[in-house]
């Protein structure tokens, strides 16, 4: 692939978030990090991680890990029904699954509609990067870098 | 030349070609040595070596091992045409070949691991310099004649092998490494890096240069030779009354080739009678030889992956439950043909990455080199079955524990001359390191015929360093001999450069026990040691017993199995603490139910209603309680994702696999287990 075409892709990409349902609230990622949406799968499950890594799957001979975000965001847990989605994001050559309750669909935020979380001195949002308006909506855009490897970053400061 | 122009395939390329140029060097420099002599041969390669070295290093604008590299090719150019017999000692020559070795290797590591090289040479160089104005003092009579050679015209035409790419690049490092031997070099094409074209042109018409040197036809013939990737090469002298046509055919050949790059130049008119005599070189692969590609690793890695795949999912198809109770004539056919294709195909695939252990033996002439000088002990090195294959990871991780071994055995095991030749041994000791298949496994080892470890003397450093757990009189030979693989346990008094620190021994056990190996030692007091090192054939594929834990499945490698059984309850102790234990043939051993270590849901609590397996790691063993096996297959074993071993080290977990009905196995490691 030449780079103008690679621009081109980054460009079609760029500001389109894909959002989806945690119980009441509405998340979104930025698209680029997302590579497929599919049905819950059978997990096996792996001894001694945190409880929201639910296990690993089998992603048509790929394992990946998948990851409850409700979970991760300190919710309580939920029964897994229909509606429940893995969507499966690469970030930084790691491959995950987020099982989120539902997925709604993508949109397309410009900047000038994102603002800055607000400064929470609590710093429970550290996961959110931005807040994106549409149509008098709230959607909590997340921060796919931190969402993945925040937990490392505190288990190797303990160390 | 500055790095700009290397792209990653070039670096990748340069490293591949260095890196074995340095090793053959190595074994030619070691053979001089040995041989104590200098034949015209071994210079020669010597010279070649080093050339092509300075060339592609300058290249990459690795100024360090070019120069020093240089200073090396000046020495050989001038023991090249030198008289007989030489004013100098080989091993000085050898000595300053070996330090080269060496640096040229820790910068090329250094360019692997992605660093700018950045070693002085100058130092070698400069003692380069000093031998080889020493030889050249000697030597003055030898050198003036060929100094006093005229200019001598050629013309030569070079094709390189097709899609060997970067045609630019090489031969613009053609004209480079001809600026020491030749005076004026004009090129066609002209700017070969700069013109778009020039790949195309050299391509279909080959690489035009035209150069005076003082150099014979066939030294230069020689030089250009060492070319990497050349196909072809015509080498023609021009005698002096045709220069000037030369020129000013060259001139317009040169017009014509930059305005249509496609017209080809007609050389024949410049070209002398005696051109017709000039041989066609041979191709650098020869006809003869079974020829070979180098494939980068990672691509073999993923064609495993997919072979691994494609193994179970023939096993999906196969066996897939819909097809239970049919009756199926032709598909059974079709499908037994399928099986023993993808079985065939494996095979191929697991044979590709296997690798002899030629190179990593080799590699111990070095230290057994080194060594025998610095202590003063000499030693003879037998090598046995260099070319038993193993996987090529397999090499990689079993280098340094050799080497280790090796120094321990030259430094603990052989003892001096003196000593030796008072226990009626010979004066040189003997180091032999022999490998050989035995089944899935491949045992490399070790053996010297040196004093042998002291028992007492172990156990006396055990019991200082507190490893001793159990009373003395207990331990089997075995067992006492297993101290040495303790970390920082060391009988030396002294601490050598070598050995001495007990870290050495460590390291050989954890590196093998990471590629699934194990290691052992033998001695007889007075009469040697012998180290085994048992290494599995290959990482990729394993034999594995598949167990049921309620809905989870697990896969327990074969080769850690001593056997299973139902328990029967009257065999079944639980002590005070609560430890589960079971009798086996007045033997007591510990159970591990692996649906609470794993805490998985199952109905079967009871021993009496699942089955115990016992394994066995070490001389250590352990009964895994599970609800059922469920047979023996061949698993492809995968790493846990990059994610989940980033987080946390799971003991006792050694990777996962696909079964054939998609679900996915988690591979027990059973030494993490009895550690856990």
């Amino acid at each position: 692939m030449d780079l103008a075409s690679v621009e081109q892709e980054e460009d079609t990409q760029k500001g389109k978030f894909l959002t989806f349902q945690i119980g009441n609230e509405t998340y979104g990622i930025e698209i680029r990090f997302v590579t497929e949406i599919i049905g819950l799968q059978p997990i096996t499950e792996v001894p001694e991680l945190p409880e929201y890594i639910k296990g690993i799957i089998n992603l048509r001979g790929k394992i990946i890990p998948v990851m409850d975000v409700r979970l991760r965001f300190g919710k309580p847990f939920r029964e897994y029904n229909d509606r429940t989605c893995v969507v499966v994001v690469d970030c930084g050559n790691l491959a995950v699954g987020l099982i989120v309750d539902s997925v709604a669909e993508v949109l397309t935020i410009a900047d000038e509609d994102i603002v800055p979380p607000p400064d929470v001195s609590r710093g429970r949002n550290k996961y959110i990067k931005g807040i994106g308006k549409v149509a008098g909506e709230v959607k909590l855009l997340l921060d796919c870098n931190r969402l993945l490897l925040e937990d490392m970053i505190e288990e190797l400061a303990q160390l | 030349m500055t790095g700009y122009l290397a792209p990653d395939s070039l670096l990748e390329m340069y490293i591949f070609e260095t890196g074995g140029l340095t090793e053959q060097l190595e074994q030619t420099a070691l053979l001089l040595e040995k041989n104590d002599d200098f034949p015209a041969s071994a210079i020669h390669e010597i010279f070649r070596i080093m050339h092509t070295i300075k060339g592609s290093s300058g290249m990459m604008g690795y100024t360090g091992v070019a120069s020093l590299a240089h200073a090396i090719e000046d020495v050989f150019a001038l023991l090249r045409s030198g008289t007989s017999p030489p004013p100098w000692s080989t091993s000085h020559v050898t000595d300053l070949l070996f330090e080269s070795i060496d640096f040229m290797k820790t910068e090329l590591a250094a360019v692997k691991s992605g660093c700018a090289p950045n070693g002085d040479s100058a130092d070698l160089i400069g003692r380069l310099h000093s031998l080889l104005h020493a030889i050249t003092t000697n030597n003055q009579s030898a050198l003036s004649p060929s100094e006093a050679e005229s200019l001598q015209a050629y013309r030569a035409v070079i094709h390189f092998e097709n899609g060997c790419e970067m045609e630019n690049i090489r031969a613009y490092n053609v004209l480079h490494q001809l600026q020491d031997l030749a005076e004026t070099c004009t090129s066609i094409p002209e700017n070969i890096i700069q013109h778009p074209d020039s790949i195309k042109q050299i391509r279909e018409e080959g690489f035009t240069i035209h150069l005076q040197s003082r150099a014979s036809y066939d030294e230069l013939h020689a030089h250009l030779m060492s070319t990497i990737f050349i196909s072809k090469l015509e080498l023609t002298m021009i005698e002096k009354e045709n220069e000037p046509a030369t020129a000013a055919a060259e001139t317009a050949a040169s017009d014509v080739s930059e305005a249509a790059p496609d017209a080809v130049p007609e050389p024949q008119q410049l070209q002398q009678p005696a051109a017709a005599n000039t041989p066609l070189s041979p191709t650098t692969s020869g006809a003869g030889m079974p020829s070979k590609i180098s494939v980068q690793i990672s691509k073999l890695d993923k064609l495993m992956d997919l072979v691994g795949e494609m193994v179970i999912a023939e096993a999906m198809v196969t066996q897939n439950p819909d097809l239970v109770g049919l009756e199926l004539e032709h598909f059974g056919k079709a499908a037994r043909h399928l099986r023993k294709i993808t079985k065939e195909l494996q095979d191929v695939v697991m044979s590709v990455r296997m690798v002899p252990l030629q190179g990593t033996f080799q590699k111990m002439n070095r230290i057994v080199r080194d060594m025998s000088r610095k202590l003063d002990k000499e030693v003879s090195l037998v090598l046995i079955g260099e070319e038993t294959e193993v996987d090529k990871t397999v090499v990689e991780q079993i280098s340094d524990p050799l080497m280790h071994i090796m120094r321990n055995a030259m430094d603990h095991g052989i003892e001096p001359a003196s000593v030796r030749q008072q226990t009626g041994k010979p004066a040189i000791g003997t180091v032999t390191l022999e490998a050989k298949n035995a089944g899935g496994d491949v045992l490399i080892i070790i053996k010297d015929d040196g004093k042998g470890l002291s028992k007492e003397k172990l156990l006396r450093k055990a019991m200082e360093g507190g490893l001793l757990h159990r009373p003395a009189e207990d331990l089997t030979d075995k067992e006492i001999y297993q101290f040495i693989f303790h970390p920082g346990f060391s009988t030396k008094e002294q601490i050598s450069e070598f050995s001495g620190r007990g870290v050495g021994m460590d390291v050989v056990t954890r590196n093998i026990e990471s590629i699934g190996g194990s290691v052992s030692v033998d001695s007889k007091e007075g009469e040697g040691t012998a180290v085994t090192l048992k290494i599995p054939l290959t990482l990729a594929i394993i034999d594995g017993m598949i167990v049921k834990v309620g809905s989870s499945r697990y896969t327990i490698p074969t080769s850690v199995i001593k056997e299973s059984f139902r328990p029967v309850a009257r065999d079944l102790i639980t002590d005070p603490d609560g430890n589960e234990m079971i009798m086996v043939r007045g033997q007591c051993y510990p159970i591990l139910r692996l649906h609470r270590h794993y805490k998985a849901q199952t109905d079967i609590t009871l021993f009496t209603e699942g089955i115990l397996v016992m394994v066995e790691d070490k001389e250590k063993v352990l009964c895994l309680f599970a609800d059922e096996l469920l047979g023996e297959q061949q698993v492809v074993v995968k790493p846990l994702p990059a994610y989940v071993q980033r987080m946390k080290r799971i003991e006792g977990l050694g990777g996962c696999t696909l079964l054939g009905d998609g679900n996915i196995s988690l591979i027990l490691d059973v030494g993490g287990l009895l550690q856990a």
